[in-house]
């Protein structure tokens, strides 16, 4: 744990990180930027997240709706994690220390789980359900599971920021 | 303005949302999921104007998600309203809020706007038909209108830069 504080101690004095923690709209434009990338992020999931519980675009191919928004997620993804990295570096000690961060960091990787075991299990028979207005229950609750996570996600990422100030 | 914040202020919702530590956050959060309602759904209709999407026709999606865009607004709406009366010095007197709220003004205007035309012009905008570049065009500026309306509400921002 030391040595990590160490490390965070050094990312502080990076030229990156003295811009992030001295320029009041240089951050606050970062920040702005990372919140409207999740939010298209979180969007994009909860279109297919929707169609999977059966809430949503019932009359659509789960493939071919995927296929449709996977692009943007991913890219509004990469940006959300560069600007993400950006803004933490600003006050990378006091982000690590947050619980709210902690917290928005273990659901996003109960999110990435839950979407590996969809991606390597369940979809590998998507063929056999695709064009279904109701699908699988393995399939139903991977999309419940992701609208849920992602949505605390985003609640425990307005939690950090509440806590910062 | 400084006597509506007062008087927003004294209310009893006021002292209760900022007496309940969890309230502001977690209404703030439900304006941002309600604000990947608004954009997601104008992004994916714009989308399929661009010819970017293939699982839907422009109909189908302007069916699709027309309606939870409005039901983003209301919810947008709801959820502000409470966050101003919480915290109205916040919001009201930040010098952005007005800017905010002309933004938004067109912004819904021009999504109406749009909307009609849609109405109107959706099939044929499906089948490539001609007009489809302008309809491209009106959908990439709602969008923008949509953007703009997001980053203002972050006003802190704009107000550093202006400091």
């Amino acid at each position: 744990m030391q040595l990590v504080v160490e490390a965070l101690k050094w990312l502080e004095t990076t030229p990156v990180a003295v811009f992030m923690s001295q320029s009041a709209w240089g951050f606050s434009a970062i920040l702005m930027l990372h919140l409207i990338a999740i939010i298209i992020v979180v969007g994009m999931i909860a279109i297919v997240d929707l169609r999977l519980i059966g809430l949503a675009s019932r009359n659509c191919a789960v493939t071919d709706l995927s296929r449709d928004v996977l692009p943007l997620t991913w890219a509004a993804f990469v940006v959300a994690t560069v600007t993400g990295l950006l803004v933490f570096t600003a006050q990378p000690v006091k982000y690590f220390d947050n619980y709210g961060f902690r917290i928005k960091f273990a659901l996003m990787a109960l999110a990435g789980i839950n979407m590996l075991v969809f991606q390597l299990i369940t979809y590998r028979g998507v063929s056999n359900w695709d064009r279904d207005a109701t699908v699988p229950l393995a399939a139903r609750l991977a999309g419940a599971i992701s609208l849920t996570s992602w949505f605390a996600v985003v609640a425990s990422g307005r939690w950090t920021g509440y806590l910062m100030f | 303005m400084v006597a509506l914040t007062q008087w927003l202020a004294a209310l009893p919702l006021s002292r209760t949302v900022r007496t309940i530590g969890w309230v502001i956050p977690l209404l703030q959060t439900i304006h941002i999921l309600a604000i990947g309602m608004v954009l997601s759904s104008v992004i994916v209709i714009d989308m399929r104007i661009w010819g970017f999407l293939r699982s839907q026709t422009l109909v189908q999606s302007s069916h699709r998600f027309l309606p939870w865009l409005w039901a983003g607004l209301l919810l947008l709406t709801a959820t502000g309203i409470v966050l101003i009366i919480g915290e109205p010095r916040r919001s009201l007197l930040n010098g952005t809020f007005q800017l905010k709220m002309l933004i938004m003004a067109l912004a819904i205007a021009a999504t109406l706007a749009f909307q009609v035309a849609l109405r109107r012009n959706g099939v044929r905008w499906d089948g490539n038909g001609d007009g489809r570049w302008k309809a491209g065009i009106f959908a990439a500026a709602t969008l923008a209108l949509w953007l703009a309306v997001t980053a203002v509400g972050r006003g802190r921002w704009i107000a550093n830069f202006l400091r």
